[in-house]
Formats: structure tokens, sequence, C-alpha cells
């Protein structure tokens, strides 16, 4: 078991390295100097090239990189081009806003999903199965923004029900009021995510249900609610593991996307702030932020995986 | 495609009456934007006189912010929006097959090395990946056709690597290789016309997708700029007035809803057709 940890974890340490040098190549390509966001009219050219030189930004690409690289080991990401603070503190400061509202759609999701999708697999073509697998594919072609909008339409703008952006009203600061400005971005995560982990569950319950255990328990006069309940919930469970951790970056897209149409003080607002502004030092923060989210999770989710289902580490 | 696969095809859009629909929907909006020619109004006429008027007679969509018709400009965005989901998803099916078939049949380290390559590209963000390319290439509509499809070929790659590794082993392969013929000739003659239609589902669901990243670049003003306009980037302009224009963002929206589902749906039914056995359900 140690063995199989072992070797997942050293496949994953060069995918990071990859990883960093990709996302600095790319944002360094980048056009705009960020040197002219210091720049005053009143400064000289050896001003400019002076900060230039502060920033680090005359040394060649690679030295630039492994001090870089060296920086972000030791927690230090940099400062912001904009409002020059540390791009470490800034991408802290917003991680409980994403992780509370990604945490709370993933837990949703899966309450949501487990439950109804194994009701439609073991009623295959009944209506509730047909109704909740044509509601599963407006739920992946729906562009989370427009859903996003509609709802802030529909409930802030029309029925005055919710807030329609941001965390909190001035001045208020209960918890209620956090969770009334979550409930629609929440919805939006939630509806995406019910719709992709459905269509998995939903065809797992049904070729668990042709197994022979199944047949077995029904031989036996098990009816099919405790079969649903005792054994191939079991069975069903396992793999959501594995779509949670490749679930994984559309989670992290369209948490990004969703917190930009609702105003979410998160990680996903302040990287497309970032984008826009060619903030350099933040983008490079958050891509590495969320591609070792990324690998992580997929690390876990396979860790995990093995640890519940023996048979893996002795095949992968 | 043999005609078994046509007829397999046929029977299914027979009995799955939404994918009937999805073929008659995405017909509708391909002709609409080809004929969008024949629309009444100019989509970048501005009459600062008629500024967000609700649908009428003369602007069945209303008109936007600049006073220009709402309709025109649909008609003219989902032009482009269609045309960035074909062109990204012919990118990705070329790359994607390239990359898969060479994998699948050379194996070893070529298979090896691709693979690896794969895996990095699918552990960034690819989203993410989009928007900064998006910012350093010049703007413009055939940056973004370029950069969906670059960056979404790899499951494309990885379902073509599986089915050439299976074809691989058949017997004709087998025969074409001991009579000496070269890899590049295998490869195109005899494994991609037996996985064409893997390709053509995965192509399917893939201009889908297509869609959905180019509305949302556009959506984030990353995308599609003035004066071109897509359905995405219909609604980055419609998001300012949802309360006073609600319509604006309603049509654009419903427009990508439905052909991202025309295509989604599509899909699954050209996969239960040439798959009968494995998929159906």
């Amino acid at each position: 078991m140690n063995n199989y940890i072992v070797r997942r974890i050293a496949q994953a340490i060069p995918l990071l390295f990859v990883i960093s040098i990709v996302s600095f190549t790319l944002i360094k390509l980048a056009p705009g100097d960020p040197v002219l966001s210091f720049v005053t009219p009143n400064m000289g050219a050896e001003d400019v090239e002076r900060i230039r030189q502060n920033l680090g930004l005359d040394q060649p690409m690679y030295v630039q990189y492994v001090v870089w690289l060296k920086n972000v080991l030791s927690g230090d990401l940099g400062y912001s081009l904009v409002n020059h603070r540390p791009v470490a503190e800034m991408i802290i400061e917003r991680l409980p806003a994403t992780f509370g509202l990604m945490g709370a759609s993933l837990l949703l999701s899966l309450l949501i999903s487990i439950p109804l999708s194994m009701i439609a697999g073991s009623r295959q073509n009944s209506l509730f199965d047909r109704g909740l697998s044509l509601i599963s594919y407006i739920g992946i072609s729906i562009p989370s923004f427009w859903f996003g909008m509609m709802l802030i339409y529909f409930f802030a703008v029309e029925l005055h029900w919710l807030p329609s952006m941001g965390m909190r009203t001035v001045g208020m600061d209960s918890a209620w009021d956090i969770i009334k400005h979550g409930i629609l971005p929440c919805t939006v995560l939630t509806f995406m995510n019910v719709s992709v982990y459905m269509r998995y569950i939903r065809s797992n319950t049904i070729s668990q249900l042709e197994e022979d255990y199944v047949q077995i328990q029904y031989a036996y006069g098990a009816t099919k609610g405790t079969v649903l309940l005792r054994h191939v919930l079991k069975n069903v469970l396992l793999p959501v593991i594995t779509i949670l951790g490749m679930s994984l970056p559309e989670l992290i897209a369209g948490a990004f996307i969703t917190e930009s149409v609702f105003s979410w003080p998160g990680m996903g607002s302040l990287g497309i702030s970032a984008v826009h502004g060619l903030d350099y030092p933040i983008i490079m923060g958050i891509t590495m932020m969320s591609s070792v989210l990324l690998v992580v999770g997929n690390l876990v989710a396979d860790i995990l995986y093995g640890v519940v289902d023996p048979r893996i580490k002795t095949t992968g | 495609m043999n005609s078994m696969r046509w007829r397999n095809l046929r029977t299914q859009l027979g009995q799955q009456k939404l994918g009937l629909a999805a073929v008659i929907i995405l017909g509708i909006f391909v002709l609409a934007s080809l004929f969008a020619f024949l629309s009444p109004h100019d989509p970048n006429e501005i009459v600062v006189m008629e500024r967000l008027q609700q649908p009428s007679a003369d602007h069945w969509f209303g008109t936007d912010d600049y006073g220009r018709d709402y309709l025109a400009r649909a008609l003219y965005g989902g032009r482009v929006s269609l045309a960035v989901g074909f062109l990204s998803m012919a990118i990705s099916v070329i790359v994607g097959t390239l990359v898969g078939t060479v994998s699948g049949y050379f194996g070893g380290w070529v298979d090896n090395t691709l693979m690896r390559i794969v895996d990095v590209l699918m552990s960034i963000p690819s989203f993410f990946l989009m928007l900064i390319l998006n910012a350093y290439l010049k703007p413009g509509i055939g940056t973004i056709i370029v950069i969906i499809g670059v960056l979404s070929w790899m499951n494309i790659a990885r379902i073509v690597r599986a089915e050439a590794m299976s074809v691989k082993q058949r017997e004709y392969v087998l025969y074409a290789r001991v009579s000496g013929q070269k890899p590049g000739r295998i490869i195109m003659k005899h494994i991609i016309p037996n996985i064409i239609p893997t390709i053509i589902v995965a192509a399917t669901i893939n201009i889908a997708s297509a869609i959905l990243m180019e509305s949302s670049l556009s959506f984030l003003g990353l995308g599609v700029k003035q004066p071109n306009s897509s359905w995405g980037s219909m609604l980055n302009d419609a998001q300012g007035f949802i309360s006073e224009a609600p319509y604006m963002a309603i049509f654009p929206g419903l427009f990508i809803l439905l052909t991202v589902l025309s295509f989604n749906f599509l899909g699954d039914v050209f996969r239960v057709a040439f798959e009968p056995k494995a998929n159906k359900r």
C-alpha cells in the first residue's frame, strides 16, 4: 500500500514541475510591459530602467524562472503589479470564499445526485429516469454564466428575494447574510455538477444491478430497496471518488466564471480581473494554485480509491 | 462508414424524437446564420433614437443599447459562434486523430512521450490557459478558433489511441504490415477508416464544448470583440442591462443552450447508432 502511494506521488512531482515551467513561460510571453504600470509621465529613461532592474525583468528568462521557483517554494509569489501587495496574501484572503462556495456546492451535488440517479438507474427508462436525463442534458449544455444571469434576473431583479452580487451586505455581519448571497452562485455550480455526476452514477447503478450478487439477493427474497441501500450503494460510491477527481478542472473553471458573474470575492474573480489588467504575478500564482489543486486532487482521489478498493494497488 | 451504420442511424433518429428535434434545430440555426444577409436590418447600424426598445413587430428581438436591431445581431452572432465551434472542432479532431493513431500504432517510447504530454496538458486547467493565451495573442476570431482547437484535442487523442491499439491487432493490418506497406499508409488507409465512427461521436460532442468555451471567453470580454459579435459577446453587453432589457440576455443564451444541447443529443444518438451492442441503455 505504501509503495502504491509513493509511486503515485513520484508520478505527480514531474507533472507539477512541467506545469510550473509551462505557466511561467506562457505568462512571460504575454504582451504589455509590466514596467509601464509604474511609470509616471515625469520619469526619465533611466528611472524606467531602474524599475525594470528592481523587478528583475532585465534578467534572462531562465534566471527569472529559477528565482521565481525558489520564491514560490518558500511561499513568496511576488507582488501584484497593480496594487503592489504580496500575491500569496491576496490569494489566501480569497481562498475561504472560493472553498466555501465550491465545498458547499460539492456537498449539495453529492447529496442530490446520488439518491436521484440511483432511483433513475433502478427504474431504467421510466418517466422519472427520462425526465432526469433530460435535465442532466440541459445541465451539461447550459452556459453557466447565462444560467447565473437568468437567476439574477428572476430572483434578484424581479422578485427581490436574494442579493445579486458580492458576499456581504455593507454593515451586515451575519452568517445568514453570507448564505443569502451564496444561494444563487451555489445553485449554478450545483446544477452543473449534479448533471455530470448523475450520468456516471446512473450507468454505474445499472451495471451493478446486472451483477450476480444482486440476483442472489433477489433470490433470497430481498426487496429492491434493501438491495439498493445495502449493496449497490457501496459499490456505486466507489467510482464517485474518481468522478470527483476527474471533474475538478470543470469545477475550477466553473467556479471562476460563476464567481465573476456574481462578483463573488474569490480566487476566480481575482484571476479574471488580473487577466484583464495583465497582472502577471497574480495570474501565475492562481494558475499554479489551480494546477496544484488539480494534481493533488487527482492524487488524493487515486490514493483514496486504492484504500477503499485494494484491488487497484496490485494492478495500477 | 458502411450502409449498416447509416441504417442504424436512421432507425435511431426515427426512434429518438429528441435526436430528430436536434437535427431540425441545428438545421434551422445553420440556415439562419447562412442567410443572415436577408435580414432587413443591418446588424451594425446604430440608431440612437431607438435604444433599448422592447421586442416589437419591426424589431422582433428588440434593440440593444446602441439601437441596433437585436435579431440581425443574433443572426450574425450565430454565424460566428457556429463557425468557431466547427473550425476549432476540425483542428482538435485533426490533431487528436493524428496524435492518437500515431501513439496507438507505434506504441513504445512514442506512445509514452505523447501520452505524458497529454497528461500535462490535461492537468493545467485549460480554461485558464485559454484566458492567458487569449490575452497575449492578437485578439480576434481566428485566434479563438486556434486556441480552443489546440487546447481540446487531448480527449480525442486518448479515445483514438485506445481504438487504434485494438484495430492494429486485426489481421488485415498485420497483413498490410507484413506485405511491407509504410506505417503512414497503414494509418491512413486501414486504421483511420475503421475508427471514423468513434471520431464522429467525439467530434460532435467537441463542437458542443467548443461553442460553450467560445461563449464563456467572449462573455468574459476575452473572446470575440466589437465590432464582431457572437452569442457570448452579446451576453457580455447584456449583463449591464439585465433589469432594463432582460430580452437582451434571454435570446442569445437560449440559442447557445439549444445549439449545445442539440450537438450533445446528436453525439449520443451517433454513439448508440454506431455501436448498438456496447452502448444501448
